[in-house]
């Protein structure tokens, strides 16, 4: 069966996150005044497996293969079928 | 020898270093540092380094977000390393970084002090916000080092400095 699957890779709680700090800042110069700014990643792909359990199994060997640095990054999976 | 140099490797896609990690060639290089033998990676090479775990923590995007190219003040802090043994210990050398993603980041700091496992840090300030300023590192062993400033291009003194030179008479020695 092929699912739809979408892993979220975000820094890990308390890490400096540049990229965040500088869209905060940009933000700032237009006058919009935020807090706690964070960026995502997310990378989406469908996967031809048996069952969810087996997809999901596959795509979490992937995130800590390439996709996360476990030193560095939290992840989170959603699965789900076309 | 191995010496990964810098460069950009898969565009730093996804991170610095990690899809060149991935690749037919680092299988050989892990063999070849298992066996004590001297690996060296410099720039993407010692991010690189990171992400295949030869050498503890990760270099990530600059403090500032910026790419820095300028020419730093490092002290060499051991001379356990087949690279570093020609130098003094604490050494003060001058040699140019040219990167953004360069701060380096370990969840066990501890450990590079317990082991002596820092070999450079920054001297004069700490340009993109490093934990403990530290921009070299190596494996337990000390075989395989990964930095951060390029001492090949510090090897004569057109270049403005020669002080990289002995990271590779070092290693002929």
């Amino acid at each position: 069966m092929n699912y739809n699957v979408e892993v979220k890779t975000s820094l890990k709680k308390g890490m400096l996150n540049p990229e965040a700090s500088t869209i905060e800042k940009a933000l700032a110069l237009l006058n919009y005044e935020v807090k706690d700014t964070k960026t995502i990643n997310i990378i989406q792909f469908t996967l031809d497996a048996e069952n969810e359990e087996a997809a999901l199994a596959q795509v979490d060997e992937m995130c800590q293969k390439l996709l996360c640095n476990p030193v560095i990054h939290d992840y989170e999976i959603n699965i789900s079928g076309e | 020898m191995v010496i990964i140099p810098g460069g950009f490797s898969y565009g730093d896609y996804l991170r610095a270093g990690s899809i060149a990690g991935i690749t037919p060639i680092i299988n050989a290089i892990k063999e070849f540092a298992q066996h004590n033998n001297p690996v060296l990676g410099i720039c993407n090479g010692a991010q690189i380094l990171g992400e295949i775990d030869l050498v503890p923590g990760v270099f990530i995007e600059n403090e500032n977000a910026k790419f820095i190219c300028e020419s730093k003040q490092l002290k060499v802090n051991t001379t356990r390393t087949p690279f570093t043994k020609l130098y003094d210990k604490n050494e003060i050398i001058n040699l140019p970084i040219a990167h953004k993603e360069g701060r380096y980041y370990t969840d066990n700091l501890e450990q590079l002090y317990d082991n002596d496992q820092i070999v450079l840090t920054f001297e004069d300030g700490n340009p993109n916000g490093s934990m403990d300023a530290i921009t070299g590192v190596c494996n337990y062993e000390g075989n395989v080092v990964a930095v951060m400033p390029h001492p090949e291009r510090a090897v004569e003194e057109l270049l403005r400095s020669k002080d990289g030179l002995k990271f590779f008479e070092s290693f002929l020695d």
